[in-house]
């Protein structure tokens, strides 16, 4: 390296220290920088911040519920997007999440922050899980078609064995894990307040609490996949053996990678068990590790934007299919699912934006 | 004489788990070992052989011959999707795998619109014979016979006929086979139609023995993976070893806790062995030959 390169870098490096979080929030590994794009960022939380005053209870405690699920699309969007190892599994993580938050809110209850406590208990125990699943498969050097094969009968064989839970033979304490049927009674988020715990139920309070986690989750993960370490999930993505000569231990990147974003879905188990004070083996199933998929895959894999504004988009269109019936929802997404992947690999929103700036890039040669 | 009962009782879970894996595996791993795709609606082929079966069955065909139609209609389902839309994402594995998990959510829902919830199924044939105390069920036992034969004519189709010969070439170097005469992506379809006609005569075999519902493939799909991950890349050298292997845990873990615990132990496995053999059985017994 000759001095003068060596000068550049090192006056990149402490001129990125000075301003490293824009820098990081505003890299490369995501699609939407630019002044434009954060003007339109400021709108859509301002608008989204506006909302409840608009419209009915029902409205603000659905989108709540929405955001729910934004978690678990973002870490699988960093597992599966970003470093490229494809997990069918994010459900399990989700049900072993909320069931824990059961569990442990059912026994403690819910005063003293004890709820605070059962979400991070929950969320440890997804890590904890996916840091041993994991281990086992990126070490195995399990990868590609395998590690989908696996992550999904794991969620699968967990999903079977809840679903056999019934009766009090199967309890954790006071929590009855109730087969088929789900857990039930635990209490929502609470948080301890001075003269008073609030209880958050579904409605403008929790709204605002989980608009605030989305938004912070969402620029953490952009500064975290423009970071070095992001930078190396997708050198891994794009070629393993490249990134591995150049020294990277891939299989430690590939383990950090699904144990933050299996932390993640499992974030969104208990915002959901929490949420609806409900958790069952059918969240667990088929059916429903296929739809992380298809939030993600749709939206734009490869991106968190799309990602998260595909998930939102998907999952209101779902819950308005599902008023014909969750049946034709769900042969409906499928389709959907088929059609995106043959046809716009990258997904719906990427593939827009490629088409806009195609517009506009023939527009400027014309002129 | 009691040794003999006990050991036949042995013999029989042996068997009946044996069958079931390699019954269940076959169509996945014929797909995944020459195509290299994992077939995610495979569980929806079975569903479409069991289906058919019991469809006919209930017509008035004699069994075997509506364990024939399920099969076909399985095979003829799986060469239509193959041709409109499998064929387009040969190049990428990951995407397919996908895109295969959109077409089950679509036959499952679907049926579930055309067909309803369930339907009237048809009972075990064969009736039952005794070994000592316990009475087996005949038809278990033609299973693992049914199974046995399936895996020795996989053989001799892939090794001995001319379509075997050209699959093979069409999946070891497309560009020369196609140089030598032979239509690849009629190989392809065939190869794929061969492996969802055997997801469906596995669908079929067991139709008397399940309740007819949609979501019936899931019930195969775990231990269908685990048998072909297990086994690895090759169908032969892989999926009957991997099965006898699976079998033996399966056996003794469902005789022991009951059927969960089987398939628990099934998972465990399998992890341990991509541990350490991450070609899985197949690529073990394959190593230093090229």
């Amino acid at each position: 390296m000759s001095i003068s390169q060596r000068q550049g870098a090192e006056a990149a490096r402490s001129d990125s220290r000075g301003s490293s979080w824009v820098r990081l929030v505003n890299g490369p590994q995501t699609l939407g920088r630019g002044p434009l794009f954060w003007v339109g960022f400021a709108v859509a939380i301002g608008a989204a911040v506006a909302y409840p005053a608009f419209v009915d209870g029902w409205s603000v405690g659905n989108t709540a519920y929405f955001f729910c699920w934004v978690f678990m699309a973002l870490g699988l969007s960093l597992i599966w997007g970003y470093t490229g190892s494809l997990s069918f599994g994010q459900t399990a993580f989700f049900g072993l999440a909320g069931y824990t938050y059961g569990v442990v809110t059912i026994n403690f209850g819910a005063a003293y922050g004890m709820t605070i406590v059962g979400l991070l208990v929950g969320v440890g125990m997804s890590c904890m899980a996916a840091a041993l699943l994991g281990y086992l498969l990126y070490y195995g050097r399990i990868s590609g078609v395998f590690l989908g094969i696996v992550t999904l009968s794991t969620t699968l064989v967990f999903a079977t064995f809840m679903a056999q839970t019934a009766g009090p033979k199967w309890a954790i304490g006071d929590a009855r894990l109730g087969g088929d049927n789900g857990m039930t009674g635990m209490p929502p988020l609470t948080v301890p307040w001075f003269g008073g715990d609030i209880a958050l139920y579904s409605g403008v309070p929790l709204y605002y609490l989980l608009l605030a986690m989305v938004v912070l989750c969402y620029l953490c993960l952009r500064i975290l996949v423009n970071s070095r370490f992001g930078n190396v999930l997708v050198a891994i993505r794009e070629n393993p053996h490249r990134a591995e000569m150049l020294g990277y231990d891939i299989r430690r990147y590939q383990l950090i990678a699904f144990v933050i974003g299996s932390g993640l879905a499992g974030l969104s188990g208990v915002l959901y068990t929490a949420w609806g004070q409900y958790i069952s083996p059918s969240n667990m199933n088929l059916a429903a590790a296929a739809l992380p998929i298809i939030w993600v895959a749709v939206g734009g894999r490869k991106d968190l934007t799309a990602t998260l504004v595909g998930t939102l988009v998907v999952l209101g269109v779902f819950q308005n299919l599902t008023i014909f019936g969750s049946y034709y929802a769900f042969v409906i997404m499928g389709l959907l699912l088929v059609i995106v992947v043959v046809f716009l690999p990258k997904g719906l929103i990427p593939g827009l934006v490629q088409l806009v700036s195609r517009i506009r890039r023939r527009k400027g040669d014309m002129s | 004489m009691e040794y003999i009962h006990l050991s036949f009782a042995a013999f029989y879970q042996f068997g009946d788990a044996f069958a079931f894996l390699v019954l269940s595996a076959m169509g996945l791993a014929v797909i995944f070992g020459m195509m290299g795709i994992i077939n995610l609606a495979h569980g929806e082929f079975i569903m479409c052989g069991a289906y058919v079966t019991v469809a006919t069955a209930r017509m008035g065909l004699p069994l075997p011959v509506a364990m024939l139609c399920g099969s076909l209609a399985a095979g003829v389902l799986g060469i239509v999707l193959e041709r409109t839309i499998i064929h387009r994402l040969y190049h990428r594995p990951l995407d397919s795998i996908v895109a295969t998990w959109g077409i089950s959510l679509i036959l499952t829902q679907g049926t579930l619109i055309v067909l309803g919830s369930s339907m009237a199924g048809i009972s075990t044939p064969l009736g039952s014979f005794s070994v000592g105390d316990y009475t087996y069920s005949t038809y278990r036992m033609v299973l693992l016979g049914v199974a046995v034969l399936l895996l020795v004519g996989l053989y001799v189709v892939f090794h001995h006929t001319t379509f075997g010969i050209h699959s093979r070439a069409t999946i070891q170097a497309p560009h020369m086979a196609r140089a030598a005469g032979i239509d690849t992506g009629r190989m392809y379809s065939l190869t794929f139609g061969l492996g969802a006609a055997l997801a469906g005569l596995a669908g079929a075999l067991y139709a008397p023995t399940i309740s007819i519902v949609p979501t019936l493939g899931a019930n195969f799909l775990v231990e269908s993976f685990v048998t072909v991950v297990v086994g690895g890349a090759d169908v032969f050298l892989g999926t009957a070893p991997a099965a006898a292997t699976l079998a033996v845990i399966k056996a003794f873990l469902t005789g022991w806790q009951g059927q969960l615990m089987g398939q628990v132990g099934l998972l465990i496995t399998v992890m341990v062995v991509i541990r350490i053999l991450p070609q899985g059985l197949s690529g073990w017994l394959l190593k230093g030959r090229t």
